[in-house]
C-alpha cells in the first residue's frame, strides 16, 4: 500500500478535528432567528385580548410610524421580568403592540394590571398563528416594524436594561 | 469518611495505572526488562482498586449521604432502591467512574487470561490499554470528581429525573458503557500489535471475545434503548436519527465491520491493515459519541449537565488517542503484510463487501450527524433528519442484506455460483411471493418499507440454509451464533418495515363510556381514575381493550404521571403485546368539555424490532461462547500458532 | 431519547406549565383529519419538521404546545388543499432550513447529497484491491449471486 493511502484516515481525522474544535469553541446559539426580517407583515387580524385594548391587525403597523410588536403570555415568566423595561420603552416614547400567545383573557388582564400595561393595541393569537408567521420560535419576542409595515429587527428572549437603547435605536432607524 | 475513601482508591488506582504504562514503555524500549513482570499484577490491582472506588460511591448513593454534591444534586432520600442504586451512573460523573472502572476491570481480565499472545504484544496491550485508562482517570480527578464534599450537606437531594426512573433505563447506559469499553479493549489490541508488529491469525483470536463482547452489549444498550424512548415518549417512536441515537449506533456499526474482519485474519490471515483500522475507528465512534453527547455540541440537549469545559477534556482524550493510533497507523501500517488476494465468490470475498458497505453506512451516519455543525460554522442551520438518513442509509442497507443473505452460505476461499444459485433459489421465492402478496393486500405503502419488508422475508429464510444438512446437535455454536443473530437481523428489519408501513393511529377526544376502533381491538373507556405511587400520582384511564368481533377482552391502564422531587409531568403508555403486533395507548390532558384525549396505535409486528435485537445478542452470545469453549480446547491440544481453518464468519 | 432532553429544559419551568395547560390546545393539534389520505400526507409532513420549542424532536411527536400550533397549522393547510411540499416550504420561508428535517439541496448542502456517491467511489476503490482479478468468471459470477 502507498504510503499516502496510510495517511488519508488522519488526515480525515484532522478534519474532524478542526470541525468539532471550531464548533466547541464558538457555543452554538439556541436561538432560531426569523427569515422574516427585511421583509412585510404578513396580513392578520387577531380578535382583542383584553377588553380595554383594541385588537390587532398587520394593517395597524403600516401607519408611517415604526412600531414594536412584542409576543408574550401571562404564564410566561420571563415576560414578568421584561415588563418594566418594556414600560420604559413606552415611556421613551415607543409604540408597542402586544400579542398574546395562548392565553385567557382574565389571565392576561392580572398579568398587566400586575405587571404594567404598555401595551397599545394588544392581539390574541390562541393557536400561535401569528407567531408563527413572523418566524418567532419562542415567548418573550419583540420585533421592530417599520412605517411600511416591514420587520426589521427580531430581538428573541426577555429585554433586559441594557436592551432598550438598542431597540430605541433600532426604532430610530426604521424611520 | 466514605467519599475520601473512595477518591484514595481513584488516585491509587490512577497512580498504579500510571506505573503501568511506563512499566511496559520501558520494557518494550528494552531499558527495564526487569519491569516486565510487575505489568500483568499491577493490571489486576488497578482495576481492583478502581472497582472498590465505584462500589463506594454506590454505597454514598444507597446511603443518600447529601454531603456529597454529586449525591445532593441526583438524587433523593425518598427515591426507590432501585434508582437510588441506578441512580450511581445516572450522571456525568458516576457513569465516567461506571466507565474507568468498566475498564480496569477488563484490564485485570486481560492480564489474568489472556495467555495466547506473544509476550511483548502483551505487554504493549496493557501499556495501552493504561494510557487510554490514565486519560479518564484525568479526566475524573482533575474536572468531574464523583466524590466532592459539599460545604455543609444539602438539606434534601434533587432527585433523579423521572424519565430515568425506569427499570430499562437504569440498565441501558452501563450497559453501552460496556460495549464502549470493550472496543477500548479491542483498540489497545490492535495498538500493541501495531507497536511489536505482530498483526496476525492469534492477534485476532485474543481479540475476537473481546469484540463480540462489545458488540453483543453494544446490540442490547441500542436495543433497549430503543424500546425505552418507544414506550416511555409516549409517542411510539423506536428511532429518530437524534444526534445521541447516532452516536450509540456508530460504535455498533463499526464493531458489526470490525467482528466479521475479525473472523477473515482469524481465519484466512488477510485483511490486517483493515482489521487494525476498524479497531481504531470502533472506539473512535465511541469517544466520538461520548464527545457527542456530552459536550452539547449538536442540539440533542442532553439530559447529562452539558459542559464545554468536559467537551474540551474529551476532545483532548479524542485527539491523543486516536490521532496518535491513527499516525502509528500511518506509521506502521505499510510494514503489515495485507494476505492474501481473495475470490469475489468465496466467503471472505462476502466479508470483504459486508466490510465495505458497513463502513459506508457508517459514513453516513457520521456526515449526516456532523453536517448541521459544519454548516452552522458557515453561518446557516440546517437539520438532518430521516428524510436524508433512511433513503441514503437504504442505498448501502439493501445490497448488504443480499451480501448477508449470500456470505453466510459461501464456502471460504471459493465456491461455484451454480451452488449460490441453487441454495438462494427457496429466499428468492419467498421474496417473490412476499413482493405479490404485500402488493395484492397491502395498500399503498412506500418503497422502502416494501423493500424492507419482502428482504427480511428472503433473508430469514437464507439466513437458516447453513444450518441445512447439519446433525443440529453437532452443529458449532459459532455457527448457530451467526445463524441466529442474521435471523435477527431480518426479524428486526421485518419489525420496523411493517411498523412503517401499517401503523395506525387514532386520537380522539373521548367521553367515559366511548367506543373507538383501532387496528383489530375495540376499547371503550370505563372510567379515569386518580392513583399513586412512591414518588408520583397520577390519573388513570381505564380502558377495556377487546378484539373486535369476539369476547376476549383486556383492561389497560394509561397513566399521566406527576412525580415529585423533581416535579415533572410524564405519560405512561398501556401496552398490550400480542404476537402480530402491539396495541399503544396513552392517555392525554382533559378538555374543557371534559373530554380526554387518547392516543391510540395498532403497531403490527413492531415488537420484532426489539425481538430482533435480542435475537442478534443472543447470536452473539452462543458465538462467544462457542469460540471461547473452542479456544480452550485449541490452547490445550495445540499451542502452534496455525492458520487453521475455522468453521464460519 | 429527544423528549427527555426538553424535559430537561422544561424543568425549570414546572411552575408555568400549569397555567400553559389551562389554554386548550389547538383543535387540530391532537385530532386527525376526516380525509385518511390528507391525514397520512400530513402526518408524514410533521414527521420531517423540527420542534422549534422541544429542539430535538419532530412536531409529530412533542407535547410541547408550540408544536401543537404546529400541527395545527400544517393540517388545516394540508385540508386546505396545500401540497405537503409548500407546507414545508412556507415553514422554511419563516424559520429557515432548520425547521425541516430533509435537507434541501443548495449550496451549502450538496455535498451532503454527494457523500454517498464519494462513498460509493471509495467503496469500489477499497474492493477493487482485493479481488483476485485472475478468476475472469469470478466477477460475473459475483453479480449473479447479489441478484438471488
Amino acid at each position: 500500500m502507498t504510503s499516502w493511502k496510510l495517511w488519508l484516515p488522519f488526515a480525515l481525522f484532522l478534519a474532524f478535528f478542526g470541525l468539532v474544535a471550531s464548533g466547541l469553541l464558538s457555543p452554538s446559539d439556541q436561538t432560531i432567528e426569523s427569515k422574516m426580517i427585511g421583509k412585510p407583515l404578513p396580513a392578520f387580524d387577531l380578535p382583542p385580548a383584553v377588553t380595554d385594548r383594541p385588537a390587532l391587525s398587520a394593517a395597524d403597523f403600516a401607519t408611517g410610524e415604526p412600531k414594536l410588536l412584542n409576543i408574550f403570555a401571562s404564564w410566561c415568566v420571563p415576560c414578568i421580568a421584561e415588563a418594566p423595561h418594556l414600560q420604559a420603552l413606552a415611556d421613551a416614547g415607543a409604540t408597542i403592540n402586544g400579542v398574546a400567545i395562548r392565553d385567557k383573557p382574565e389571565d392576561i388582564a392580572a398579568f398587566l394590571a400586575r405587571n404594567g400595561n404598555p401595551y397599545t393595541k394588544i392581539g390574541a393569537d390562541n393557536l400561535s398563528s401569528v407567531q408563527l408567521e413572523i418566524g418567532s420560535s419562542g415567548v418573550p419576542e419583540t420585533f421592530v416594524v417599520d412605517g411600511k409595515g416591514v420587520i426589521t429587527y427580531q430581538h428573541i428572549g426577555d429585554i433586559r436594561a441594557s436592551d432598550v437603547p438598542l431597540l430605541l435605536e433600532k426604532l430610530e432607524e426604521a424611520q | 469518611m466514605i467519599a475520601e475513601a473512595g477518591l484514595a482508591c481513584l488516585w491509587l488506582a490512577a497512580a498504579l495505572s500510571l506505573l503501568q504504562l511506563l512499566a511496559g514503555g520501558f520494557s518494550l524500549a528494552g531499558k527495564g526488562a526487569q519491569l516486565a513482570p510487575v505489568i500483568r499484577p499491577v493490571a489486576i490491582l488497578q482495576g481492583l482498586l478502581v472497582t472498590a472506588a465505584f462500589v463506594l460511591l454506590i454505597w454514598l448513593f444507597l446511603r443518600t449521604d447529601l454531603s456529597v454534591k454529586l449525591v445532593a444534586m441526583n438524587s433523593h432520600s425518598a427515591k426507590p432502591f432501585l434508582y437510588k442504586f441506578a441512580g450511581t451512573w445516572g450522571n456525568h460523573e458516576g457513569s465516567m467512574l461506571l466507565w474507568v472502572t468498566i475498564m480496569g476491570l477488563s484490564g485485570s481480565c486481560i492480564a489474568l487470561l489472556e495467555k495466547r499472545l506473544r509476550s511483548d504484544t502483551m505487554i504493549a496491550t496493557l501499556a495501552a490499554q493504561a494510557f487510554v485508562s490514565i486519560g479518564f482517570y484525568a479526566f475524573l480527578l482533575f474536572s468531574s470528581n464523583p466524590f466532592e464534599r459539599l460545604p455543609s450537606p444539602a438539606p434534601e437531594g434533587q432527585g433523579l429525573n423521572p424519565l430515568l426512573q425506569d427499570p430499562g433505563l437504569a440498565f441501558h447506559p452501563p450497559t453501552l458503557y460496556i460495549g464502549y469499553v470493550g472496543l477500548s479493549v479491542a483498540f489497545s489490541f490492535a495498538v500493541g500489535a501495531l507497536i511489536t508488529r505482530n498483526v496476525g491469525p492469534v492477534f485476532a483470536r485474543a481479540m475476537r471475545p473481546w469484540v463480540l463482547g462489545a458488540w453483543i452489549f453494544l446490540t442490547l444498550g441500542i436495543t433497549a434503548g430503543s424500546y425505552w424512548a418507544y414506550y416511555e415518549l409516549g409517542w411510539g417512536g423506536w428511532w429518530f436519527w437524534d444526534p445521541v441515537e447516532n452516536a450509540s449506533l456508530m460504535p455498533w456499526l463499526a464493531a458489526t465491520a470490525l467482528l466479521h474482519s475479525v473472523s477473515v485474519l482469524a481465519t484466512r490471515g488477510a485483511l490486517r491493515t483493515w482489521t487494525i483500522m476498524l479497531a481504531v475507528v470502533a472506539f473512535s465512534m465511541s469517544m466520538v459519541g461520548t464527545f457527542l453527547v456530552r459536550s452539547g455540541i449538536l442540539t440533542s440537549v442532553h439530559a447529562f449537565a452539558v459542559d464545554p469545559e468536559r467537551g474540551s477534556f474529551i476532545l483532548a482524550l479524542l485527539a491523543i488517542y486516536i490521532g496518535g493510533s491513527l499516525v502509528l497507523f500511518a506509521v506502521r501500517a505499510s510494514t503489515v503484510r495485507e494476505g492474501t488476494k481473495f475470490n469475489y465468490f468465496s466467503r471472505e470475498g462476502a466479508l470483504v463487501m459486508n466490510n465495505v458497505l458497513l463502513t459506508a453506512i457508517l459514513g453516513i451516519v457520521l456526515i449526516g450527524t456532523l453536517y448541521p455543525l459544519l454548516t452552522e460554522a458557515m453561518g446557516t442551520k440546517v437539520s438532518v433528519g430521516p428524510p436524508y438518513f433512511n433513503p441514503v442509509g437504504a442505498i448501502f442497507a439493501l445490497p448488504m442484506l443480499l451480501v448477508m443473505a449470500a456470505g453466510p452460505i459461501l464456502r471460504w476461499r471459493g465456491d461455484s455460483g451454480r451452488r449460490l444459485v441453487n441454495l438462494l433459489a427457496l429466499p428468492a421465492l419467498a421474496t417473490a411471493v412476499t413482493l405479490l402478496l404485500v402488493i395484492i393486500f397491502g395498500g399503498s405503502i412506500g418503497i422502502l418499507p416494501l423493500l424492507g419488508l419482502v428482504l427480511a422475508v428472503g433473508l430469514a429464510i437464507a439466513s437458516v440454509i447453513p444450518l441445512f444438512g447439519r446433525n443440529l446437535l453437532r452443529t458449532p455454536l459459532s455457527i448457530w451464533g451467526m445463524v441466529i443473530a442474521h435471523l435477527g437481523i431480518a426479524v428486526a428489519l421485518f419489525g420496523m418495515a411493517s411498523e412503517s408501513a401499517f401503523n395506525q393511529e387514532v386520537l380522539v377526544a373521548s367521553n367515559v363510556g366511548d367506543t373507538h376502533e383501532v387496528g383489530p381491538y375495540t376499547l371503550t373507556l370505563n372510567a379515569i381514575d386518580p392513583v399513586a405511587g412512591p414518588n408520583w400520582t397520577a390519573l388513570e384511564a381505564n380502558i377495556t381493550a377487546q378484539v373486535t368481533g369476539s369476547n376476549a377482552s383486556e383492561i389497560i391502564t394509561p397513566q399521566s404521571r406527576n412525580f415529585t422531587s423533581p416535579t415533572m409531568q410524564t405519560s405512561e403508555a398501556a401496552l398490550l403485546t400480542r404476537w402480530n403486533g402491539q396495541l399503544y395507548a396513552v392517555l392525554g390532558e382533559e378538555n374543557d368539555d371534559g373530554r380526554w384525549q387518547l392516543r391510540l396505535w395498532w403497531k403490527p409486528f413492531v415488537p420484532f424490532i426489539w425481538y430482533g435485537g435480542l435475537l442478534i445478542g443472543l447470536g452473539g452470545l452462543l458465538a462467544l461462547i462457542g469460540r471461547t469453549a473452542r479456544d480452550i480446547k485449541r490452547r490445550r491440544y495445540d499451542m502452534q500458532d496455525s492458520d487453521m481453518q475455522g468453521e464460519a464468519a | 431519547m429527544r423528549i427527555l432532553f426538553c424535559m430537561t429544559l422544561l424543568l425549570g419551568m414546572t411552575g408555568i406549565a400549569s397555567a400553559q395547560q389551562s389554554m386548550p390546545p389547538a383543535p387540530y393539534a391532537y385530532q386527525q383529519l376526516d380525509d385518511p389520505a390528507q391525514e397520512a400526507e400530513a402526518k408524514a409532513l410533521m414527521e420531517t419538521l423540527r420542534c422549534l420549542k422541544c429542539q430535538s424532536q419532530s412536531i409529530a411527536d412533542s407535547d410541547a404546545p408550540m408544536a401543537g400550533d404546529m400541527r395545527h397549522q400544517v393540517r388545516t393547510r394540508i385540508a386546505a388543499g396545500d401540497d405537503p411540499e409548500a407546507v414545508r416550504a412556507w415553514l422554511v420561508e419563516r424559520y429557515g432550513d432548520w425547521v425541516s428535517y430533509a435537507p434541501s439541496v443548495s449550496a451549502m448542502t450538496w455535498p451532503l447529497w454527494a457523500a454517498p456517491l464519494a462513498l460509493l467511489v471509495l467503496a469500489v476503490f477499497l474492493m477493487r484491491g482485493r479481488f483476485r482479478r485472475s478468476n475472469a468468471q469470478g466477477s460475473a459470477n459475483a453479480q449473479d449471486g447479489e441478484q438471488g
